[in-house]
């Protein structure tokens, strides 16, 4: 039995529903509309597990879906070393956001990295404390900010509403996924303009842990 | 072939019985230290390399990632100088790749506070570590973070841009970029321009007004300050051509240590800023000579030791096997200014080095 991990709502998994339709793989959720059941239809010998975004790479790591569907942020986030563990099939052409790091629109004196560097280190120097910068993407920023050379902030772990945590004064500066930018400036917050951390988007995985159970078979006859 | 936890265990008594044998005192530190001190030293970093947890009543603690903080608090709470210390116990470290490197490793480890000879303190550790490592036939490699201090600290610009670099002087990349800039070497960023120019066009706090909402802890008067020492640092002459060459003659200078120190002899006069710290790395190797270290074959480099999550400011040195996958089988140095910072203003010169007995113990059973 081959199993596919997919978004349990939303228009993540429609659309993920529609792009193995395409591709003459139809999946359908089944029983009544709260219970998290789905089948497959068109090829035998295919399973559909309904799940969080963020539960499928662990479940990709650990071998218990073969395929999955969810975004390159979640995967890079939540796997160290990923590429050792799952490969990327196939982008599903929806799903995109950036991951970047936005402060306020006021700071004017801050366009850059650099800026933010220079920033942190006279926040710490008048404040007593390392500048805080709000994320759910700890591992993600952090390397990003360790090889860009950046010192003296600190990250705070925001699960939701991140854009909120620098008005409700939890947080100086965040660090999010954002497509239209349109959230960041209803918060009165900017983007740096050279702190492109991932562009992200919805992929179909592999996993490299898992035992084959026909996949290679199946994502040759969906032409992938 | 990996030794059995045993044979590192008995590795470990050996070294630690030969640094008891060198007159330290034997410390023990707690296995679960309290983040804050940690965090505050190393910032974010610390989180990548080490185990982070929560207690609902200790609040953040750390899995101990390393001896040091906790032999220096000790130090500090109630040690007398001069003072030998040794210590053997678990360190614990986050790996973030698949190949393998230990999450949990015992590190047997010696620390010397003492304040009146601080270079036969630096000798004193290095040969004491070299003739326990002997047998093993490893390569050497040391360093002297502070001639790169003391060379920024001298150069003829202003005291914002010195103290930019001495803050990057653990990360050589940023530090590079910085003195590249500094140093007129690479061009002003297009970034950096337009927004000298639109600082330019009115007060910062006009600019704040027209920016919109004013969110955030950063005030009004952080964000002024910033943008006046932006302009401030636009007006600032680049650092001379000759000087900054010297500067990276310096960061790349590579040779057996009583040839770099008459290269250094040779800049000295062009950079006089780094005589004291020149003739403290003559008085040390000086001292090495008397430990019975060659100093004419003993390698050196400028900027050895430069990593963040480091805290060395002076003398540092380590130890490698000839496998380039292994991690370094003992390292140490200088760290006269974390014992300020742990200290609360209370400081004491101190050096020090740990040794890695899993690794010895695989490097002996290689040979044996």
């Amino acid at each position: 039995m081959i199993k596919i991990g997919v978004p349990s709502k939303g228009r993540l998994m429609e659309k993920t529903f529609d792009w193995f339709g395409e591709r003459g793989l139809t999946m359908r959720r089944t029983g009544n509309e709260r219970e998290y059941s789905g089948t497959v239809e068109g090829v035998d010998g295919v399973e559909l597990v309904l799940l969080s975004a963020g539960e499928v790479p662990r479940e990709l790591a650990a071998g218990r879906i073969h395929l999955g569907v969810t975004g390159t942020d979640l995967v890079r986030e939540k796997l160290a070393d990923w590429a050792q563990i799952v490969a990327e099939v196939a982008p599903l052409g929806f799903g995109h956001a950036d991951l970047i790091i936005a402060v306020p629109s006021v700071w004017v004196d801050v366009d850059t990295l650099d800026d933010l560097d220079a920033a942190a280190a006279a926040f710490r120097g008048s404040h007593g404390f390392r500048l805080r910068i709000a994320t759910k993407y700890h591992r993600l920023v952090r390397d990003f900010l360790t090889a860009n050379g950046v010192a003296d902030y600190q990250l705070v772990d925001s699960q939701g509403a991140t854009e909120g945590t620098v008005k409700n004064l939890t947080a100086e500066a965040i660090a999010d996924i954002t497509s239209s930018g349109e959230t960041l400036r209803a918060n009165h917050l900017k983007a740096l303009s050279d702190a492109l951390i991932l562009k992200s988007e919805a992929m179909l995985f592999r996993s490299k842990v898992a035992d084959d159970d026909g996949a290679s078979a199946l994502l040759a006859r969906l032409g992938l | 072939m990996t030794p059995s936890k045993s044979a590192i265990r008995a590795e470990a008594e050996t070294l630690f019985a030969a640094f008891r044998a060198a007159g330290a005192a034997p410390v023990e530190a707690d296995i679960l230290l309290p983040a804050e001190t940690l965090l505050d030293l190393y910032g974010e970093d610390i989180r990548a390399r080490a185990y982070v947890t929560n207690d609902p009543l200790r609040g953040e603690m750390v899995l101990r990632p390393d001896f040091t903080v906790p032999v220096v608090q000790s130090h500090m709470a109630h040690g007398a100088d001069p003072a030998r210390y040794c210590y053997l116990g678990e360190v614990f470290r986050k790996q973030d790749t698949r190949d393998g490197r230990a999450n949990e490793y015992l590190q047997v480890g010696f620390e010397l506070f003492d304040r009146t000879a601080p270079e036969a303190a630096d000798a004193e550790v290095f040969t004491l570590f070299a003739g326990l490592l002997a047998p093993l036939g490893l390569r050497a490699a040391t360093g002297d973070i502070g001639i790169l201090m003391a060379a920024v600290r001298g150069l003829s610009t202003s005291e914002r841009r010195k103290a930019a670099l001495l803050r990057h002087v653990w990360r050589p990349k940023r530090f590079r970029q910085l003195l590249d800039r500094f140093a007129g070497r690479a061009a002003v960023p297009a970034a950096r321009a337009r927004l000298l120019e639109r600082l330019a066009s009115d007060t910062p706090e006009a600019l704040i007004e027209a920016a919109g909402s004013f969110v955030g802890l950063r005030s009004v008067a952080d964000i002024s300050a910033r943008a006046a020492a932006l302009i401030e640092d636009a007006g600032t002459p680049n650092i001379a051509a000759p000087e900054a060459a010297l500067l990276y003659d310096l960061l790349s200078l590579q040779a057996p240590a009583r040839a770099a120190l008459a290269h250094l002899r040779g800049i000295a006069p062009m950079l006089p800023a780094i005589l004291p710290a020149v003739d403290q790395f003559e008085a040390r190797l000086d001292a090495l000579d008397r430990g019975g270290v060659d100093t004419a074959t003993l390698p050196f480099e400028a900027s050895h030791g430069r990593t963040s999550l480091e805290y060395y400011d002076g003398f540092v040195f380590s130890f490698h096997a000839a496998d380039p996958a292994l991690p370094p089988v003992a390292s140490g140095g200088r760290y006269d200014a974390l014992t300020g910072v742990l200290g609360q203003g209370r400081s004491i010169p101190a050096v020090g080095g740990v040794i890695r007995p899993g690794l010895v113990a695989r490097l002996k059973g290689a040979r044996a």
